[in-house]
């Protein structure tokens, strides 16, 4: 673009007597005014005020200028300010330069001459760099309003209902069977012990039938590109074997089903088919069949469920398929995992049976459990003491540091609930109780009264060995009573043992394939510890419940909804204004070596083989200038940052006018 | 301090989101520093070209400084370390030109970092006044 000749404005600002208590901003002002292309040069006592940014306005509009340098204090502070001003007064607010002499001059500088002289100097570069300004335009593009969720538990859930109730489209993926995710295992939630499957299933059938959502259960996101508003996403739709449109839900193949595999949503605990829903209340009730364990599939005959499906729904020529979708925003909810304590032997998990994790105790609490919601040990007799263990994995040097939030509560949660079904005596094993909640303290109490032991202390080892009578036919848990100085041995017949939340397995794929981190612990890291919960550094990424860390379910409903409201409040804008500031490549010089390509953190340049040339997405682009520094044709040019504004500034700032007249002669010639 | 009554340039490029702002903050601070350094903006240490570097030095600049954000803090995720590597090569055709590459600084100064703003300015004009004038300045290349 051809740039009209420069005419500059120079205003050096006093600051009250922030600058001009050591800055001479006279002579500062005079010595502008004697600078190549300068039309006018003022000092004013405050430039950032009304008055201030009016007398550039004025000066703009009386005399023409086509330029203007502040200086004053930081652009961080007061760029925009004089930016608009000059977008009010008719010119493109890209041909405005900031002159820091307050936090980099007068603030910083013992004696008045130096300060006045790098006044000057820095005033010298700005209007040198000044003259070489390009209009530039923010560019806008549209955003697509359909939204995909990852992850359908309840965080997941809440997030797909809210934005489909705003009348947005929802893509819901979930990788299991059925969506729910750990909410629909457990059986009570604390503190209110309300049933959780009554809460939760009536938000499955309405995510189910919500005609916004389009619900993608066994899928996994393949691929994710694009930026904010425009991403395109690939997903693995895994064959279920089962025509869900022919299924009916009657659950007669599963009868007939002679393969008999341990249910993962029963954590070993029962057995489920080959052809399974993983719970009556999944939602879609599509059953699906787990080739893994199929006969038809490892041996090749059986085909029962075929042969009793009325509905001629098996279809065992299903293959995996790959669907594209556009959206505009994405909402990661992909929850967590508990953590496994094989490794902490101490315990006897997986050697003694009645040793259980707590999600496998949900189970056993539940309804629908493998126990039908009676707490009784493997050999179906009422336990007369129960041990449960806190913060197994947790809070542990050893395995993961952090406290995992929910793990008092649920343990105190089963307190109650195996005093309320068996009136067994149960032992808390804690290092502290952690009660942070709307009546979760009062919680705390309540069990108290109820009679629970707490003993604070780290258990040291569960044992079937036994030291007296009554060890006979128990699990003896032995742990230092650290309240009462002594060392506790108690034969209990169950221990549950609390263990942490870990995040689900598959994080680091998908934060890779969004562009978000995930922090030492494994959890993804969000914009801003505290006000940016819910966004990520990523533009139109989002992430909600337990994936960012361990929550309970309030917070991570809450999380659900904020996320909701900011993929709804970016949809609502319609359309984004991407930055100026970023590179562009000129294909003449361009010469197709992919360098920049390769130093883009973005993935914003991309190779056009058929003109051999990168071609930058302005719209991914976050104007680092990597790229431009690294292009060895100097083929990009980084906007506002390009190489003959640079140079300009830095020989403004060492030398005398003489080169800067000459330089721009040169180019606009 | 050596007193030989120099008073070098220093070319200062510095990142918009860390070394610039530990710049604002030594100023709202008020620390007082070394008066020669002058600061140019770049939004990411990485824009800095070794060709910037080495026609500071050309023209006659004493001293290049180079800020940007500390390891693991880049704005742009890994731009600090595209601009090790910058001022790596930079460094060493300084030195094929006669160049001292102490003339040379790249330093990693987190936003919350006044003080070591201040510290490092200091340091570097102290530097450069021991190594003296920059030779360029003398002589007269063909």
């Amino acid at each position: 673009m051809r740039e009209s000749k420069p005419k500059i404005g120079v205003y050096v600002c006093h600051c009250g007597t922030n600058i001009s208590g050591k800055v001479d901003v006279e002579a500062v002002s005079s010595y502008a005014s004697t600078l190549p292309h300068v039309e006018v040069a003022r000092n004013f006592k405050f430039m950032c005020s009304n008055p201030g940014q009016q007398l550039v306005i004025d000066d703009i509009k009386e005399k023409g200028l086509n330029r203007v340098v502040v200086a004053s204090c930081s652009p961080r502070m007061h760029e925009k300010t004089f930016r608009k001003a000059c977008q009010t007064a008719g010119i493109n607010p890209y041909y405005f330069q900031m002159a820091c002499i307050r936090e980099h001059v007068s603030w910083v500088t013992e004696d008045p001459e130096q300060a006045t002289q790098k006044a000057k100097d820095l005033v010298r570069g700005a209007v040198a760099r000044v003259a070489h300004h390009q209009q530039l335009a923010s560019r806008v593009v549209d955003i697509n309003p359909n939204v995909l969720v990852i992850g359908g538990g309840i965080a997941g859930m809440q997030a797909a209902l809210d934005i489909a109730d705003g009348g947005k489209k929802v893509f819901l993926v979930e990788k299991e069977p059925t969506i729910g995710g750990n909410m629909s295992k457990f059986d009570k939630t604390f503190p209110t012990l309300d049933c959780a499957a009554c809460i939760s299933t009536p938000k499955l059938v309405a995510v189910g039938q919500h005609e916004n959502i389009e619900l993608m259960t066994y899928s996994e996101v393949a691929d994710v590109s694009g930026f904010v508003g425009n991403f395109k996403v690939k997903i693995r739709k895994k064959p279920r074997y089962v025509d869900a449109d022919k299924c009916t839900g009657c659950g007669l193949c599963t009868e007939k089903c002679p393969s008999k595999v341990l249910s993962e949503f029963d954590h070993g605990l029962a057995y489920r088919k080959a052809i399974y829903s993983p719970f009556p209340q999944a939602v879609p009730n599509t059953r699906v069949i787990d080739a893994e364990h199929c006969i038809y599939f490892q041996k090749n005959r059986c085909r029962a469920c075929e042969k009793f499906c009325e509905a001629e729904a098996i279809d065992f020529d299903q293959k995996e398929e790959i669907v594209e979708i556009n959206v505009g925003s994405v909402i990661v909810a992909t929850g967590f995992e508990t953590f496994d304590p094989t490794p902490l032997t101490q315990y006897g998990f997986g050697r003694y049976p009645e040793v259980y994790t707590s999600i496998q105790f949900e189970r056993i609490n539940n309804a629908t459990g493998p126990t039908s919601g009676e707490i009784v040990t493997k050999d179906g007799k009422k336990p007369e003491a129960v041990a449960i263990i806190h913060c197994v994995g947790s809070r542990d040097q050893n395995h993961q540091k952090y406290c995992s939030r929910v793990c008092c509560m649920y343990s105190m949660k089963f307190a109650h609930l195996v005093r309320e079904k068996t009136g067994a005596e149960v032992y808390e094993f804690y290092i502290d109780i952690r009660s942070p909640g709307k009546g979760y303290e009062e919680f705390y109490n309540r069990l108290q009264e109820e009679g629970t032991h707490f003993i604070r202390g780290k258990v040291s080892q569960v044992t079937d060995i036994v030291d007296s009578p009554e060890d006979e036919g128990k699990l003896v848990v032995v742990a230092e009573d650290t309240l009462a100085h002594k060392v506790r041995r108690i034969p209990v017949d169950m221990v549950v043992l609390s263990v942490g939340l870990k995040p689900a397995s598959g994080i680091e794929d998908i934060a890779r394939m969004v562009g978000i981190s995930v922090d030492s612990d494994g959890w993804i890291n969000e914009l801003h510890p505290k006000l940016g919960p819910l966004a990520t550094p990523s533009d139109g990424i989002f992430v909600a419940g337990c994936c960012q860390g361990p929550k309970d379910i309030p917070d991570s409903v809450a999380q659900g909804q904020g996320a909701a409201g900011e993929a709804l409040s970016l949809i609502s804008r319609g359309k984004l204004e991407i930055e100026a500031a970023v590179s562009t490549i000129d294909p003449e010089r361009c010469m197709g070596c992919r360098q920049c390509e390769e130093v883009c953190f973005y993935g914003a340049i991309s190779y056009n083989p058929v003109l051999n040339v990168c071609e930058v997405n302005e719209a991914i682009c976050k104007g680092c200038g990597n790229c431009a520094a690294t292009c060895p044709n100097k083929a990009i040019e980084l906007r506002h940052f390009n190489n003959d504004e640079i140079l300009a500034e830095m020989e403004g700032l060492m030398f005398a006018p003489v080169d800067t007249e000459r330089n721009f002669n040169e180019k606009a010639a | 301090m050596a007193d030989n009554g120099m008073e070098p340039k220093i070319v200062a490029f510095l990142c918009n989101w860390c070394t610039f702002t530990a710049a604002d903050l030594a100023g709202t601070s008020r620390l007082k520093y070394e008066p020669n350094v002058r600061i140019i903006k770049v939004m990411c240490s990485s824009r800095v070209d070794p060709v910037f570097i080495l026609k500071a030095l050309l023209d006659g600049a004493d001293g290049v400084l180079i800020g940007g954000c500390a390891p693991g803090d880049c704005h742009y995720s890994k731009g600090n370390f595209y601009a090790r590597r910058k001022v790596a090569l930079a460094k060493k055709l300084a030195e094929s030109m006669g160049l001292d590459s102490k003339r040379i600084r790249l330093s990693w100064i987190p936003a919350s970092e006044g003080p070591l703003f201040a510290r490092v300015v200091n340091e570097f004009t102290e530097s450069i006044k021991q190594l003296g004038d920059n030779p360029t300045k003398r002589e007269v290349y063909i």
